[in-house]
């Protein structure tokens, strides 16, 4: 058993860190990667990318957002309880390098998975602009971690509680605008990347971004993970998670994520649930 | 069954079914076994050939005439040990080997009436012995102090684990998925394998003392460098040839489009025919296509069926004796009412506007020269386009092998086609220490060649342990 040692709840209620102990993957992790966990005997195998890995202590840490039956099983949870499997680290780790200025944006719970990343960016010598959003300032996650991780943090709400009232994208142009923007880093909701990856497209901007399709082993096996990437078929547990942002078919990946929602409407409301935080174009 | 009398030449004994129209909705062992009067009836009809043709089918030379022998004075316990002597398995093998290209093809009965069943004959002992007999371990030798790794915990692995326990060496088999057993647990399916036998082969080898590491994907989780510095003398690879292929026709990542490992997977090991007892879903075809004819195109439509699909079709590209599967798989899905359309391929997937699968276009083909496999190569017949419906596609045809571990382990010598580069012979790979054999060295074959190539290879490894490279 992989044994909870904290546990906490972010954004309401609705965002659950765990840290776990998993020594031997702690080890190995690093930034960009992801584990499976699968609760109890019936339960499903569901990814979560690490948001950080402590070696020493050999725990690993998640967060992540309740939406739907697994993910609230994973949330009753007590610390001193645990996860029969975690499997990992899975997936590419990202390719971290000094390249000058980084613009890291992420949404929702992908704020977490953006954390380690910001992290290295900056260690490894850029230039690091965070730009956080959510739909609210209750739902805001990480906001002192990422302050901390890179050298000017951003903040967007849709409803303006907080920060600057819109879009991620509308900071990101602000920046795209004001001066040399190397490469950008964006994850959170599908239809955020899209948007993002429009932007910088219009920038020539480098743009990469962190792909979250439906997993079953995240070894290359079943090829659930499916994604089009510049028109070729990866296999995101495998070739990615990460892509680059200007290749990925995100349309595709919309709908093929809704691929076991049997009651259309209950789909529709877990969908808006998961990915409406940031942008609703 | 028949009363014939039991004069000369007595047929073949019948293994009793389940009724087609009743386990085609069920997910329970198909053929439910000999009663101890119908293994002594076919016992008793083999000739036990002085020179048995049947051995020389078999790829691990089973002492066919001397297990039959042994059961037929009713000395199960003596008979399943000897079958234990060439095959660890025999309770798997007795239920998936193709008998009918193997043993079976070669038994001398067979050329004027019906071979003597062999298979269902090793699968009796096995489950009798494993039902009723003592639960006595084998000898052990004593423990050498020499570590064994073995990755993956398929038919190959498991044979490894449990040849080299009992030469008194540590093993301990690191398995990527959370259950152990290789294929034999994700991708065969209940009614054709129960779990259960196969936790029972794997529970037996643990309790020989092998250790069995679930979650452990070597190449990720640990690299085979690091396992030679935590102090293993030697590296068993079984990891099989997981890589599904894809036919790279357009439309393919619409979904109710599935692999066949996909969605034998979430059947079998994630149990999702019992969702929503369970928390993993499959998704449920009324009008399915199975793409392919081996063993996995067979478990994969049949499955389909028992999840409640109106119709199942099998599109498979050559003509019915090309169908790589077993005969006995081939009737099976007949009897449950499967429909095969052969010469048959589809050329693209149609889909609606929220990407689902709604059918596809195929073309007729007709079989020309023979190719690469000695298989006549099936040629397009020009014109000859038409759209049928479905609403889920399983694509069974066929298997890569897996990057996954390779690409980690720059020093392992792989082929054109990226399988493991093996001497047949030892198992032996371009590194020093480590050794591969299954279906990563020959590409998708058989549970019993596996198992044979992880015989071979133990006592290559126990030779080393032992003597040295
Ligand atoms: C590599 C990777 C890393 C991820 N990292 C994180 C993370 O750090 N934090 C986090 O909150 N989420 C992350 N996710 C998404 C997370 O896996 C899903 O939210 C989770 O599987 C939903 O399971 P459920 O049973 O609770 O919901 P379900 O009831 O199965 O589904 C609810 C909704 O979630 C979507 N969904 C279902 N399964 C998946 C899936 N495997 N991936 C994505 N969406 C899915 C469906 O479209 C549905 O609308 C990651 C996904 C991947 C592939
Ligand atoms: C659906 C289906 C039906 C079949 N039916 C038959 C049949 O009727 N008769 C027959 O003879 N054969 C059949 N076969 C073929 C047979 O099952 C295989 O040939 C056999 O299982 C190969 O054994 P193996 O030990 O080489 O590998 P596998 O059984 O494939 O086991 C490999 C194991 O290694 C694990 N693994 C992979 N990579 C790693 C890693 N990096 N780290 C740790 N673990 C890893 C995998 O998770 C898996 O558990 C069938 C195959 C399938 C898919
Ligand atoms: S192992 Fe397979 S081929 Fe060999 S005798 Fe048994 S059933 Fe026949
Ligand atoms: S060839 Fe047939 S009859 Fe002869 S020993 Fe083998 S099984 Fe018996
Ligand atoms: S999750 Fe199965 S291939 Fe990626």
């Amino acid at each position: 058993m992989f044994t909870i040692v904290r546990r906490e709840e972010m954004a309401e209620g609705t965002v659950i860190l765990n840290e776990i102990e998993a020594p031997l993957i702690a080890a190995k992790a690093q930034p960009g990667q992801f584990v499976i966990l699968k609760a109890n005997e019936d339960g499903e195998r569901i990814p979560l990318t690490m948001a950080e890995t402590d070696a020493e202590k050999g725990t690993i840490t998640i967060i992540y957002m309740v939406v739907g039956r697994s993910t609230a099983l994973f949330r009753d949870l007590k610390v001193g309880d645990g996860y029969q499997d975690v499997i990992g680290p899975l997936g590419k780790p990202t390719h971290v390098e000094k390249v000058g200025t980084v613009v890291c944006v992420g949404g929702g719970t992908g704020v977490a998975v953006l954390h380690p990343i910001t992290r290295a960016m900056k260690a490894a010598g850029n230039h690091v602009i965070c730009i956080i959003g959510a739909r609210t300032k209750e739902l805001l996650i990480l906001e002192e971690q990422m302050r901390a991780a890179s050298h000017d943090l951003r903040i967007c709400t849709d409803d303006g509680s907080y920060g600057r009232e819109g879009f991620v994208t509308e900071e990101l142009k602000d920046i795209l605008d004001g001066g040399q923007v190397d490469q950008v880093v964006a994850i959170g909701p599908v239809p955020m990347m899209k948007f993002v990856s429009k932007l910088t497209a219009e920038y020539a901007v480098p743009t990469l971004v962190s792909l979250n399709p439906i997993m079953v082993d995240g070894t290359g096996m079943c090829g659930g993970c499916r994604v089009s990437v510049g028109g070729e078929t990866r296999f995101a547990c495998v070739d990615g998670p990460e892509f680059d942002g200007h290749q990925v078919d995100y349309d595709e990946l919309m709908l093929r994520l809704q691929a076991y929602c049997e009651d259309e409407k209950a789909c529709y409301e877990d969908y808006c649930r998961l990915h409406d935080t940031s942008t609703a174009e | 069954m028949s009363v014939k009398k039991k004069s000369k030449a007595p047929g073949r004994t019948p293994m009793p079914e389940q009724d087609p129209e009743v386990r085609r909705r069920n997910f329970l062992e198909v053929p439910t076994g000999y009663t101890p009067e119908m293994a002594m009836q076919e016992a008793g009809r083999c000739l036990q050939c002085k020179k048995p043709a049947c051995v020389a089918g078999c790829p691990v030379s089973v002492d066919i005439p001397g297990f039959i022998n042994l059961l037929a004075e009713g000395d199960i316990t003596a008979a399943t040990r000897n079958l234990w002597s060439k095959n660890a398995l025999p309770a798997v093998c007795g239920r998936v080997c193709p008998q009918e290209i193997q043993c079976e093809e070669l038994c001398i009965l067979g050329k004027k009436g019906d071979p003597v069943a062999i298979g269902n004959l090793e699968r009796f002992c096995a489950d009798y012995e494993r039902e009723f007999g003592t639960g006595e371990l084998p000898p052990k030798a004593a423990d050498t102090g020499k570590r064994v790794a073995v990755v993956g915990s398929g038919p190959s692995s498991l044979t490894v684990a449990g040849d080299l326990v009992v030469k008194g060496h540590q093993v301990t088999i690191l398995e990527a998925f959370h259950k152990p057993g290789g294929v034999l647990v994700y991708g065969i399916p209940e009614f054709r394998l129960p779990k259960e036998i196969v936790a029972q082969e794997v529970n037996f080898i643990e309790r020989l003392g092998a250790k069995v590491a679930c979650n452990q994907v070597v190449g990720r989780t640990v690299s085979l460098d690091e396992l030679f510095e935590q102090g293993y003398d030697a590296i068993y690879l079984g990891v099989g040839a997981g890589l599904p292929r894809f036919l790279n026709i357009p439309g393919e990542n619409y979904t109710g489009i599935l692999s066949a490992n996909e969605y034998l997977t979430r059947a079998n090991l994630m149990k999702a025919y019992k969702f929503p007892e369970v928390d993993t879903p499959i998704p449920i075809g009324r009008d399915v296509v199975v793409l392919g004819a081996g063993n996995v195109a067979m478990d994969a439509a049949r499955t389909a069926m028992r999840l409640g699909a109106d119709r199942v079709r099998i599109v498979y590209r050559r003509s019915r004796e090309e169908m790589p599967a077993r005969l006995a798989e081939i009737h099976h899905a007949e009897e449950e009412g499967i429909e095969f359309h052969l010469l048959t391929a589809p050329t693209r997937y149609m889909g609606d506007a929220r990407g689902r699968l709604t059918g596809m276009t195929c073309q007729q083909m007709a079989l020309g020269e023979p190719d690469d496999s000695g298989r006549r190569r099936p040629v397009v017949i020009e014109g000859s386009e038409f759209d049928i419906d479905c609403d889920l596609a399983i694509v069974a045809v066929g298997s890569g092998a897996n990057p996954l571990l390779t690409a980690d382990t720059p020093k392992l010598r792989l082929n054109k086609w990226g399988y493991i580069d093996a001497d047949p012979e030892s198992g032996k790979t371009s590194m020093r220490g480590v050794w591969a054999g299954g279906d990563i060295v020959t590409g998708a074959a058989t549970v019993i060649l596996a198992m044979g190539a992880g015989r071979q290879a133990a006592d290559s490894i126990h030779n080393f342990l032992t003597w040295g490279w």
